[in-house]
């Protein structure tokens, strides 16, 4: 039960990565309709942000809070950017394919840039401070501290968003572009602007989790982000890509699943697989429920 | 067709025959492979392309089809000794096997959902086959899923060739079969429905069309020719390679690169963008980066500026220069070049029997 309860937490500690990350693509989902291929590589950049800005030898030196922060604001003034001049000019066609060949285009893009910007000859992998105390908890309980802060910090990112949509007026602007642009824009909504704020929510949102990710490792290079975007994918996918409480649950399941996979994976055979277990699941939660366990119905008339 | 762009198109045509034959035997083995690899690169874009080009439905996984078939191949050769060539057809039904099993689904979720199925598939796959080399193969070294092919088993079947040689003309053989059945198939009532499916599902469905029948069916074509393009590139690179866990992801985008950047929804596409992929990979080679930093920005660039890519750009120019003045003859009629998409002429959807 020991070993169950460790590999569960673990899950947990995986699955806040996913969830953070799965609560980006949501964002942008529920705001443009459109699935940001992209989000890892936006993730992964701000990522080297912060290290530059937090590394003693190579960067700035700032602490590492004061970088995680500033590469936050950061990612949310280039996430606008991004959305007003690459992503605005084909959301419009007709051909809704063009937005996912832009935004694979951004991930090839600015993955490559990340590398080129950062990465110099014989340093392949950085390290990135982590502003989480190291260790456990408590030495009777098995729950790394920065799995407790990672927790605690996906929290305080729900409450805030669910803040900002259910009790401010932008957030009611928000969900009024999200559920039908068109009428939002006929009572006076700037929906343009709404995008660009969505957009830079996602990408601060996608910041703060690939700095904290960071940290948690002993070394990060380029392919930081992109196993976790396929988990993030998974999670979305599985709770339901209009519900931020779906992509929440939707991580911290995938999470779980493949910690569990890994460790009991070969009782029944698919050991060494874990990716199986989550992909399993998509396809099962997608076939009998194609909007995800907490998405809703959208009836579609011709 | 006027009797000119008739004559100017058998001249090019005889030009790039004696070319293509004539280049394996003035070329370095180096060259001849890279030419190799863009000619299997082309064929599995080509199966993109007739999925998502023609027939409207995305995959960012069709690298899986890609590795299907690259183990059946490598499996078939090292373990049963069987000759790559004769592996071909094996890894094209098998990848269609798992195009129909994933066509199924395809059905029912669409657009995003369908992308990202497409993408769990690429990135299942490598695991999948790990596993499936570690248990059964035990002569794979290290237990990594790698299978290496023998030097003898893809030597030249041709005496006078060099491997090198006889692997380009293999390639080209295959690719030139396959790329003239897509160019029929698009003309034929099959082809027809598949673009009238594309851009109308509700009026296919109208007129007759079996839009699930006609949609699984694009999908199992299409990762047939992934699936060739598979086991032509054990032949060219003796390796069937999934130790790194996204390798097949990547080779999905790779397959959508050369769709977009050669042009989608065109026959030559795919073998333009295909040669494009891989000359801006060589001449950046020296700097890792430079190559995907280049290509994400011409993806982006090409979507909005070139929509039919480098061959629809092409063509265009050239029908301006070549064609009837008159704008009653539309372009659909040309041997090599754009089937259909034509905004001003939408393809009229035939019922299939």
């Amino acid at each position: 039960m020991g070993l169950f309860f460790d590999q569960f937490v673990n899950g947990i500690g995986r699955g806040v990565v996913y969830a953070a990350l799965a609560l980006a693509l949501v964002l942008i989902y529920r705001t443009t309709g459109l699935l940001n291929f992209a989000q890892g590589e936006m993730a992964l950049f701000s990522t080297f942000v912060t290290w530059w800005l937090a590394d003693k030898a190579d960067g700035q030196g700032l602490p590492i809070v004061l970088a995680i922060v500033i590469s936050a604001a950061l990612a949310m003034v280039a996430g606008a950017i991004i959305e007003r001049v690459l992503i605005r000019p084909v959301m419009s066609d007709k051909n809704p394919l063009n937005v996912v060949i832009v935004t694979l285009g951004m991930f090839l893009a600015i993955n490559a840039l990340a590398a080129l910007v950062f990465i110099k000859p014989g340093r392949e992998a950085l390290k990135m401070p982590s502003p989480f105390p190291s260790g456990n908890v408590s030495d009777s309980v098995g729950i790394s501290s920065a799995t407790l802060w990672f927790t605690l910090i996906l929290v305080a990112q729900c409450v805030l968003l669910w803040l900002l949509f259910q009790k401010t007026k932008v957030g009611l602007a928000l969900r009024a572009v999200a559920s039908n642009p068109e009428s939002a824009r006929l009572v006076g909504i700037d929906t343009n602007r709404m995008l660009m704020l969505g957009w830079a929510l996602a990408a601060g949102l996608g910041a703060v989790a690939g700095s904290l990710v960071a940290g948690t490792q002993t070394g990060f290079d380029v392919s930081l982000m992109q196993q976790t975007l396929v988990y993030a994918l998974a999670g979305a996918a599985l709770g339901g890509f209009d519900s931020p409480v779906g992509a929440v649950v939707g991580g911290l399941i995938v999470g779980v699943a493949e910690s569990l996979t890994v460790q009991y994976g070969h009782y029944i055979g698919v050991g060494g697989i874990e990716l199986i277990v989550p992909f399993g699941l998509i396809l099962v939660v997608l076939l009998v429920k194609p909007n995800g366990l907490f998405g809703r119905t959208i009836v579609e008339r011709v | 067709m006027s009797r000119t762009q008739i004559l100017v198109r058998s001249v090019i045509g005889a030009v790039v025959a004696v070319v293509a034959v004539a280049l394996p035997f003035n070329n370095p083995a180096e060259y001849n492979t890279i030419f190799a690899q863009v000619m299997y690169l082309a064929i599995a874009a080509m199966g993109l392309n007739l999925l998502t080009g023609f027939n409207g439905q995305i995959s960012i996984g069709h690298g899986a089809f890609f590795g299907v078939g690259a183990f059946t191949s490598a499996i078939l050769v090292t373990k049963y000794g069987w000759y790559v060539e004769a592996t071909l057809p094996v890894a094209a039904l098998l990848a269609a096997a798992l195009g129909v099993a994933i066509g199924f689904p395809a059905l029912r979720v669409k657009g995003v959902y369908l992308g990202l199925i497409t993408l769990g598939l690429a990135v299942l796959f490598p695991s999948v086959a790990g596993k499936l080399v570690k248990s059964d193969f035990v002569d794979a070294p290290g237990g990594s899923a790698l299978l290496r092919v023998k030097r003898e088993n893809v030597d030249s079947l041709v005496s006078g060739w060099a491997p090198d040689q006889y692997q380009y003309f293999v390639c080209l053989v295959v690719m030139v079969v396959l790329f003239v059945v897509a160019s029929n198939l698009m003309r034929s009532r099959a082809g027809r429905a598949m673009i009238a499916v594309r851009d109308h599902e509700v009026a296919a469905s109208t007129v007759g069309i079996n839009v699930a029948g006609v949609k699984v069916g694009t999908f199992a074509l299409s990762a047939a020719y992934a699936g060739v393009a598979g086991g032509l590139s054990v032949l060219v690179d003796r390796v069937a390679d999934a130790s790194n866990p996204l390798v097949y992801f990547q080779r999905s985008i790779e397959f959508l690169v050369a769709v977009v950047i050669g042009g989608t929804a065109t026959i030559l596409g795919p073998l333009v963008g295909a040669a494009l992929l891989v000359a801006i990979r060589r001449r950046f080679q020296d700097t890792e980066a430079m190559a995907p930093a280049l290509l994400g920005v011409a993806l982006i660039v090409v979507v909005r500026v070139l929509p039919d890519g480098v061959v629809g750009a092409v063509q265009r120019l050239t029908a301006r220069w070549l064609g009837p003045r008159s704008s009653s003859s539309p372009p659909p009629d040309d041997p090599i070049g754009v089937v259909v998409p034509n905004p001003n002429h939408p393809p009229t959807p035939t019922p299939t029997p």
